[in-house]
């Protein structure tokens, strides 16, 4: 069963919270009693998607886990702007070990906590598109491999935003970074490489793989708390908004992963075992266009020299996302 | 610093940090006038008791929407409703149905027997309130609120003015106008039948009263000379509509034609056919959307078989029949002659063009000014005669209830300020909540709910109401589909959506309140907030 949206109530399940709501419908988020597991003072940019996105999945575990929870974190932006030494903005018991090693010093907390019959406290591991898909990839599909008790929650921002919005595996193409062609027919990211984690995750048939994004709070809750429920290996990639890597003001961060999930560039889905078992539905379709002219990152596809084979080649992978998923309302597909 | 094993960073220590010295602009809440409010006549509270009715809460509802107007089951059946031509909402499907959500409130209150809250201390002030139309009636009922003695003088026999000798019943059902109208003398208020005022000086030092409200109406049917031949019946609308109160039912035989294009036209063909008219035919000299009657009452009054003629005029009525000439629209759209004629069998003419005030209570008495036979008075509703107020139809204005009972409350609260020697301080209009300062992304999808409407048989011959209420649930659904435009409605998004966790949830309602050591001023909360309750305000730097 996938996260069961409330239609009405004036704005339903669609903003945070909704006082004409039950108490037990309500989102983690709208609780007074939140647990800020990433507290005030960090040191992210204005309008950081990371920074929300952290706040929204160890919010939510920490609810599901009762406050039990341990968490392994890879080197990346949400590491750097979090602990500046002396100061943590973590509110729970937190691990920093390296960039490219968080699924296996997860792995070890765990294996630590079934040592000391701990089965109350719950790990997690984090880290950024750059330590999850390309240097801690191998550490990953170990920990998947082996089906260990972690939930690994990915923040995908495009890009190792950390040290200067280089290129990373998750890049999608024509974006521009540091390290992608500057000039040229055809700058930015090149088309047709990439890794999809959610789906090479799936192909290791642990208990669950989901996507989510910052603009769809109950959903991200949703899944976080139910990849708490289950034990075994899990994944999470959530998409997050850079303001500074992508160009964009950092009041658009939400609107953006909106526009991601509604054109069909980031597929919201779950999976069970390997299968696709529910998919968050495009409500307004909107052409790519929209998600993209805002960003500085795309700038070169519009304007005087644009690029507008481009723009079709962008929309074609929106469209085959949305086949392939089956993104739209039933019945429209 | 000691810490435990492996432990080098105490939790939460980033607090130290106060990232909001990066602010270049921050985040301010604020109330905008949503445009509902903007547009009501009555100057009604909407976002306001609705956002009560969102919750279920209907006497909540109801009085705050009563701080206003004393009339919710009245305005939620006769009321124009340009709130609703002004709302929000109908730029994304359809505007909010305020008149229906208020009739249910005004239904409610009348079922469940809901009183007004006693009145203020007594003033010891005495005021004379002119007519017991909707504007002597609100005008009445505010001064009351106010602490005032207040006594109603009204001519004829029953209160209500144009809602009971106007509007007929199967638009406004009687018990309902009596309901609302006895809740307001049980606030203490005199009302005295058969009592016409014929000299307000003398009238106001006979009673002792400090200060007047006049609100006499328009009430002389407006004639225009009509060749006819004795046996041709002609009347006027009003006296036909006033005749309707009475024991004798008016006369209008079987074919009736109606000359003129407002709403009194078409109340009064749509009551010569509930009378038993086989044919009532409205004749009116312009085209169908340049007629001041409103379309869906246009709508109505077809359905219910009466017919139109577009660009006629009525040249001369002879025996049982008239003559009409078409007209033609000119480029600037006034009617023009064509010189093309027909015949038209009628039993009776009935002239519906408008109505004229009775000024003659006004003889004499100084200061006045009177143009276009209707009485002048500044933004304060005061006459150019100290302690002489007036408003509703006598006024120059639209001439509707709500725009009544309107100036009824603007006099009352002006008649009180001037009884104590002040003037009355209206504050600033707050920012006008705009479509385009919403977001309108977090709102459901929800359709306007359509009101029952009484089966066609029954509307061309009963008096019965035609429109009908919404229940519980569907007033619920109704009142829910309000966006809150501009007034925070605690929706939790802006305690969400900040990176910075520097919201500060203050519990139901209570609202939010900013932790500015923290904001950086990204503007998230700003961008999410639904119904455009925050802006962004440029830091001094
Ligand atoms: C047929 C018809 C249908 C209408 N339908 C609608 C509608 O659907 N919606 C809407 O908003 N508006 C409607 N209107 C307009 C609306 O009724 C009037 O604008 C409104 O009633 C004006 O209120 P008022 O208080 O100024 O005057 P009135 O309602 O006319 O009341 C004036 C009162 O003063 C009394 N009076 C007059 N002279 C004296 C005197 N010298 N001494 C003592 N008492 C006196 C009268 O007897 C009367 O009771 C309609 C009007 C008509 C004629
Ligand atoms: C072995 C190693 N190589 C390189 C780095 C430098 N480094 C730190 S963070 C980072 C990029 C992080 O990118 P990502 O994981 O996507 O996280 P983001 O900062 O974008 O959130 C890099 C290259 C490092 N810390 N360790
Ligand atoms: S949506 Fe609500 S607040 Fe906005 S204009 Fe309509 S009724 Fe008024
Ligand atoms: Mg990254």
């Amino acid at each position: 069963m996938s996260f069961q949206p409330v239609k009405f109530y004036q704005t339903g399940t669609l903003t945070v919270g909704n006082r004409l709501l039950a108490q037990d419908e309500r989102s983690v988020q709208a609780n007074q009693m939140r647990s800020n597991s990433i507290n005030s003072g960090h040191r992210a940019c204005q309008g950081c998607g990371e920074a929300l996105g952290a706040r929204y999945a160890i919010d939510a575990a920490m609810a599901e886990s009762n406050g039990q929870l341990i968490a392994a974190n890879a080197t990346g932006c949400l590491e750097v702007f979090s602990t500046p030494y002396p100061e943590s903005s973590w509110q729970l018991p937190w691990i920093h070990s390296l960039f490219g090693n968080a699924p296996a010093v997860a792995t070890g907390i765990a294996a630590a906590m079934k040592v000391k019959g701990r089965n109350d406290v719950r790990v997690v591991a984090q880290g950024g598109d750059g330590g999850t898909t390309d240097i801690g990839f191998g550490c990953l599909s170990g920990m998947f491999e082996r089906n260990d008790d972690v939930l690994y929650i990915c923040y995908d921002n495009q890009g190792y935003m950390n040290t200067g919005v280089q290129r990373s595996s998750a890049t999608p193409p024509a974006a521009r970074t540091a390290t992608t062609m500057p000039v040229g027919p055809e700058p930015g990211n090149v088309f047709g490489q990439g890794k999809n984690v959610p789906e090479i995750a799936m192909a290791h048939n642990i208990p669950y793989v989901a996507t989510a994004t910052v603009a769809d709070l109950r959903d991200l809750e949703y899944k976080v708390r139910k990849a708490m429920q289950m034990r075994g290996a899990r994944y999470i990639q959530i998409f997050v908004p850079c303001p500074l890597g992508w160009g964009a003001a950092s009041h658009d961060t939400i609107r953006l992963a909106r526009l991601a999930k509604e054109t069909g560039m980031f597929p919201v889905f779950e999976a069970e075992h390997g299968e696709v078992t529910s998919v968050l539905k495009i409500r307004n379709k909107v052409a790519v266009e929209e998600y993209l002219k805002p960003q500085k990152r795309f700038a070169h596809l519009f304007g005087k020299h644009a690029h507008p084979e481009t723009v079709a080649r962008l929309q074609a992978i929106a469209d085959r996302n949305i086949r392939k998923y089956k993104l739209l309302p039933e019945g429209e597909n | 610093m000691q810490k435990p094993f492996a432990i080098t960073l105490k939790p939460g220590t980033s607090l130290t940090n106060h990232t909001g010295t990066w602010r270049t602009a921050r985040p301010v809440y604020l109330d905008r006038l949503p445009p509902c409010n903007n547009a009501c006549p009555a100057g009604e509270n909407i976002q306001g008791w609705l956002f009560h009715a969102e919750s279920g809460e209907y006497e909540k509802a109801w009085r705050v929407l009563v701080e206003n107007n004393p009339l919710p089951a009245v305005m939620g059946r006769v009321c124009y409703h340009p709130c609703e031509g002004a709302c929000n909402r109908g730029q994304l499907d359809s505007s909010v149905g305020i008149n229906s959500v208020e009739r249910f409130l005004g239904d409610e209150a009348i079922k469940r027997g809901w009183k007004f809250a006693a009145p203020a201390a007594s003033s010891g002030k005495k005021v004379l309130v002119v007519g017991a139309g909707p504007s002597g009636l609100s005008a009445a009922y505010h001064l009351a609120r106010l602490g005032h003695k207040v006594e109603i003088q009204e001519a004829g026999p029953l209160a209500g003015g144009m809602m009971r000798f106007g509007i007929p019943k199967y638009r406004l059902p009687r018990e309902v106008l009596d309901a609302e109208v006895q809740r307001i003398l049980d606030l203490g208020v005199t009302l005295k039948f058969g009592t016409k005022v014929a000299n307000i000086e003398q009238s106001m030092k006979d009673g002792g009263f400090d200060a007047a409200f006049l609100a006499v109406g328009a009430h002389i049917g407006k004639r225009t000379f009509i060749p006819a031949g004795d046996a041709t019946k002609i009347v006027d609308a009003v006296s036909v509509l006033r005749s309707m109160e009475g024991e004798d039912k008016p006369m209008l035989g079987r074919r009736v034609v109606v000359y003129g294009g407002g709403n009194t036209a078409i109340d009064v063909a749509r009551t010569a056919k509930r009378l038993g008219a086989s044919e009532a035919i409205i004749v009116y000299r312009r085209t169908r959307d340049k007629m001041p009657a409103h379309d869906f009452e246009v709508e109505e009054a077809l359905q219910e078989g009466v017919m139109v003629k577009w660009l006629s005029t009525i040249k001369q009525a002879g025996e049982g029949n008239i003559t009409i000439e078409k007209m033609a629209l000119d480029e600037k759209g006034y009617p023009q002659p064509t010189g093309e004629f027909e015949t038209l069998e009628a039993d009776s003419v009935v002239l519906a063009l408008g109505q004229d005030v009775d000024l003659s209570l006004l003889e004499g008495v100084s200061g006045l000014e009177i143009k276009d036979g209707t009485v002048q008075v500044s933004p304060n509703m005061m006459t150019g005669h100290p302690g002489i107020f007036a408003g509703g139809d006598m006024v120059p204005s639209e001439r509707t209830v709500t725009v009544a009972v309107g100036h009824g409350k603007k006099a009352a609260r002006n008649i009180d300020a001037w009884l104590r020697g002040a003037t009355q301080e209206v504050p600033p209009k707050h920012e006008l909540a705009e479509f385009d300062k919403l977001n309108t992304w977090y709102y459901s999808d929800a359709d306007k709910t359509v009101r029952p409407m009484l089966d066609i048989i029954r509307r061309q011959t009963s008096f019965d109401e035609v429109q009908g209420g919404l229940n519980e649930s569907t007033a619920l659904f109704e009142a829910r589909r309000c966006l809150s435009c501009g007034n925070c409605f605690e929706c939790d998004n802006c305690y969400g959506v900040c990176p910075d966790n520097a919201v500060i949830k203050l519990g139901p309602g209570k609202r939010f309140e900013f932790k500015y050591d923290y904001c950086k001023g990204c503007g998230l909360c700003v961008a999410e907030c639904p119904c455009g309750a925050i802006k962004m305000v440029a830091e001094d730097i």
